[in-house]
């Protein structure tokens, strides 16, 4: 098929448009992923997650730049939240990564939310693929950590890069309500400002207090300061070892089972999020054109059923078995 | 979507099709640092329901061309006060056209003098908006002019 080679060899603009069609619903992109599936499984995919303004950006600018020194072929998917009110969203992370923009081997894409269901947005998984068949081998995933988002990330990544910053006061808290264990990677961001190395000593005694089999694979997650983005020669050497650690990791997780538990785990995920796209939004969106959804909230109004009566004709009408 | 050429089409396709979101860049090209115009057309378009996609400023007509096409946009709105807009903005539909993406809608917006405008609009520019247009006129320019490219 004509879109699948095009995508093989990378053409930037067929990628985006199939990104654009799967974003927008349409259902004759997905059996272009069908035939890409297949394909899929060569690129190693970074999460990058912090709260807002944590520097996600500008570090993941540094890791491109680090990447394609050594000639590696990156892709980027930046992910920013759609506004629930008015659907719109603005996707500012490319400003921190313009001076890519002309070179072939990066490919960065924005992503809005779109408000689906969990947090991150509903075709990052499909983005990922496209990614993958046009040949990155880097695919990093940014996105703000607001709780839900951080868990769907490691969902589809391999090595998830967690953001911190000194100041926020209740870092640590946030660390312990569960961050600590999806964090393969910690950054301590902005790390010129003050309370950067109590934010250290913070993580690592943290660290120290994590139970053995928190590290069972053998892998404890390193702390990465990353200096003043401001001064180039020591924001770029603390990226360069931040770019080192995530190629370590990745090695690991290779040299260990765990890059087939992380799959699995994907795997999981994107079969979830199909049925939900292929079951559960279809009846929806029938429901509501057909007028049923506003006839069965005039009878809750009216208290002439209940949800779970309503929720079961439902299924009885959809389900066969 | 209340355009003619959703009207062949069931109500269930409609439906399908409202998801579509219209895609836009704001981008500065040229010298000038001044972005609180971008930036509040940026907010405006988002109000409007729209995902907009900002690439700060100083850019070069190559990396807006660039952007957009990663971006998969259906319009590029340029904004540009230094007066290099005779020069910048037919470079951005060149660039478009270069990389075969000349179906890209693109407009611009500044302090431009009316005797530029049939330069620009011979060069492939679709709209101009001067600094007495308003935000609103805009929004409704783009809603009837711009569609969700197939
Ligand atoms: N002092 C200091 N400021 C930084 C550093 N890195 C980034 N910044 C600034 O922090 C601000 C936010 O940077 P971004 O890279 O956009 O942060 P982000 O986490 O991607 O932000 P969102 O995507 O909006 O959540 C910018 O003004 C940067 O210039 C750093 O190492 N030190
Ligand atoms: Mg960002």
């Amino acid at each position: 098929m004509e879109t699948v080679k095009k995508i093989q060899e990378g053409d930037v603009r067929t990628a985006s448009r199939l990104i654009r069609r799967i974003e927008d619903g349409v259902l004759e992109a997905r059996s272009t992923i069908k035939k890409l599936f297949p394909l899929t499984g060569n690129a190693h995919i970074v999460g990058i997650t912090g709260p807002p303004g944590a520097g996600k950006s500008t570090l993941v600018d540094g890791i491109v730049t680090q990447l394609r020194q050594k000639q590696k072929k990156v892709g980027v998917l930046a992910v920013d939240p759609t506004s629930p009110f008015t659907g719109g969203a603005i996707l500012g992370d490319r400003v921190r990564m313009q001076k890519h923009a002309e070179d072939e081997g990066v490919f960065v894409r924005s992503l809005a939310t779109r408000c689906a269901l969990g947090g991150l947005a509903k075709a990052v998984g499909d983005a990922i693929h496209i990614m993958d068949v046009m040949g990155k081998e880097v695919i990093l995933v940014e996105t703000v950590g607001t709780g839900q988002q951080e868990v769907d990330i490691i969902n589809h990544s391999h090595t998830v890069l967690v953001v911190l910053i000194p100041g926020m006061g209740d870092e640590i808290q946030a660390i312990k309500a569960g961050i600590m264990e999806i964090a393969d990677i910690f950054v301590i961001n902005k790390a010129d400002r003050d309370g950067g190395s109590k934010l250290y000593r913070e993580l690592v005694s943290l660290l120290d207090m994590a139970p053995a089999s928190a590290f069972a694979s053998g892998w404890r997650p390193p702390i990465v300061k990353v200096e003043n983005s401001f001064v180039p020669e020591s924001f770029n050497n603390s990226v360069a070892e931040l770019t080192q650690k995530i190629e370590e990791h990745h090695q690991h997780l290779l040299a260990s089972e765990l890059m087939v538990s992380r799959e699995r785990r994907k795997a999981a995920v994107e079969l979830s999020e199909a049925i939900r796209n292929t079951v559960y939004e279809p009846i929806m969106d029938k429901l509501i054109t057909e007028g049923t959804i506003d006839a069965m909230v005039e009878e809750l109004m009216a208290k002439t059923s209940d949800p779970y009566s309503l929720a079961e004709r439902i299924a009885q009408r959809f389900l066969k078995s | 979507m209340g355009n003619t050429e959703t009207q062949g089409y069931s109500k269930e396709e409609r439906v399908k099709m409202a998801k579509r979101t219209l895609r836009v860049m704001v981008a500065k090209p040229g010298l000038d640092g001044h972005d609180r115009g971008a930036r509040v057309l940026a907010r405006c378009f988002r109000d409007a329901g729209f995902e907009v996609i900002y690439t700060g400023c100083h850019q070069t007509p190559e990396q807006i061309a660039a952007a957009a096409v990663q971006e998969d946009v259906d319009l590029v709105g340029l904004s540009c006060l230094s007066g290099a807009h005779r020069y910048l903005f037919p470079a951005v539909v060149t660039a478009l056209k270069e990389r075969k993406a000349e179906d890209i809608c693109v407009i611009g917006g500044g302090i431009i003098p009316e005797q530029d405008f049939k330069m620009l609009y011979d060069s492939g520019i679709k709209e101009i908006f001067t600094p007495g247009a308003t935000l609103d006129g805009i929004v409704e320019w783009v809603r009837k002019n711009v569609m969700v490219r197939e």
